[in-house]
């Protein structure tokens, strides 16, 4: 008996172990990837020991908020290359200065947070994107955690089921001939019952 | 029984997706610039800056863009390999990506020049161009001018073997 209850447990455990590990696929698969690896030849030039001089300093623009609020939000949008779970708003890497400077002027061009976007998606790929668009290559991105709660809660659901069934069956037993005898014998009131046994 | 092994073959396939994806550079981003056009330039040369070198410039011939830096370390470490395909008749051309003319100019000479010619981006505008994110990065431009391979990081002698040099023999013959 231990056995079969150990298995909807084992179930629900590997189920639960499986979609931890999917969340972890698809960030790693997904531009969230986890900590960049160490001593990857980018990885170890990004502190470059003698920061080479940006084309300026990325200051907040006091003469125009505006401006400076829409490159807040065009490069919260857009992804760090050499610190890559930071935005280009948040990473104080050389290339993000860069890239800032290069946003803020593009803007002051008259170009639209969309053109922004999509000259650095022309250069850097879909990865500079925190939100990715939605195309084949990103279906199970989009929709993977979805369908896999889904699934877990129909397995839940599956496994609950089939275990009332089985305490519903273990707490009614099905009577034999004897026990129906018994039990009649009982309800009618038999003298049997001064065993006190109740 | 067999509804047991669901969740198990469930886990093992995720277990397997996830083993490919350690193994898997989360640095090494596809660049969407394969099989576009170089992105044009024209910036002057290390050398003499009063001259200029622009992509159109190499056109007709198979050759490499070689990002680097003298601040950059694993330049020096692919260096030896960037001589060796210089050394083989392959035109290299330097991008001197963000750095100053000085420091540049002393580390090819500490260092020797394989390249063809170097030009100077000191402010990363043409690396942006590039999509240029870790130095040294080394694109391979067809004779119409078209990216064909990009790689990010130091050269490594496999590389070399089984990329780069098929895909130049092959670039040439056609």
């Amino acid at each position: 008996m231990t056995v079969l209850r150990a298995g909807p447990m084992l179930r629900m455990l590997v189920l639960v172990a499986g979609l931890a590990c999917t969340q972890g696929a698809l960030a790693q698969g997904a531009p969230t990837a986890a900590a960049a690896a160490p001593g990857t030849p980018a990885a170890s030039d990004a502190p470059a020991p003698t920061p080479a001089p940006s084309s300026g300093v990325a200051r907040p623009n006091a003469e125009d908020p505006a401006l400076e609020r829409r490159l807040q939000a065009v490069t919260k949008e857009l992804r760090c290359m050499v610190c890559q779970n930071e935005s280009i708003a948040d990473s104080h890497a050389p290339l993000a200065v860069d890239m800032r400077n290069e946003i803020r002027e593009q803007l002051k061009s008259g170009m639209s947070d969309r053109d922004v976007i999509e000259f650095m998606v022309a250069r850097y790929g879909n990865f500079v994107r925190f939100r990715p668009p939605l195309d084949w290559t990103t279906y199970a991105l989009w929709f993977g955690p979805a369908l896999l709660m889904v699934i877990g809660f129909g397995v839940l659901l599956s496994q609950l089921r089939q275990r009332r069934n089985l305490v519903a069956a273990r707490a009614m037993p099905e009577l034999t001939a004897a026990d129906r005898a018994a039990l009649d014998a009982l309800a009618a009131g038999s003298p049997n019952d001064k065993t006190g046994n109740r | 029984m067999n509804r047991a092994w669901l969740p198990l073959g469930i886990f093992v396939v995720l277990a397997v997706f996830l083993g490919i994806g350690l193994t898997l550079n989360p640095r090494e981003v596809p660049s969407p610039l394969i099989g576009k056009p170089a992105p044009a330039f024209t910036l002057p040369t290390l050398a003499e800056p009063q001259k200029q070198f622009s992509v159109e410039d190499a056109k007709g011939k198979v050759w490499l863009l070689n990002v680097w830096a003298s601040w950059c370390t694993p330049c020096l470490e692919e260096h030896p390999l960037i001589e060796a395909l210089s050394k083989k008749g392959i035109p290299v051309y330097g991008l001197n990506y963000k750095d100053k003319e000085v420091a540049a100019t002393a580390w090819l000479k500490r260092h020797g020049d394989p390249y063809r010619l170097s030009v100077v981006d000191p402010t990363g505008r043409v690396g942006i161009d590039y999509g240029v994110y870790g130095t040294p990065e080394t694109y391979v431009i067809d004779k119409q001018g078209v990216i064909r391979f990009k790689h990010v990081g130091p050269l490594n002698p496999q590389v070399v073997e089984r990329t780069l040099l098929p895909l130049i023999a092959k670039l040439r013959a056609s």
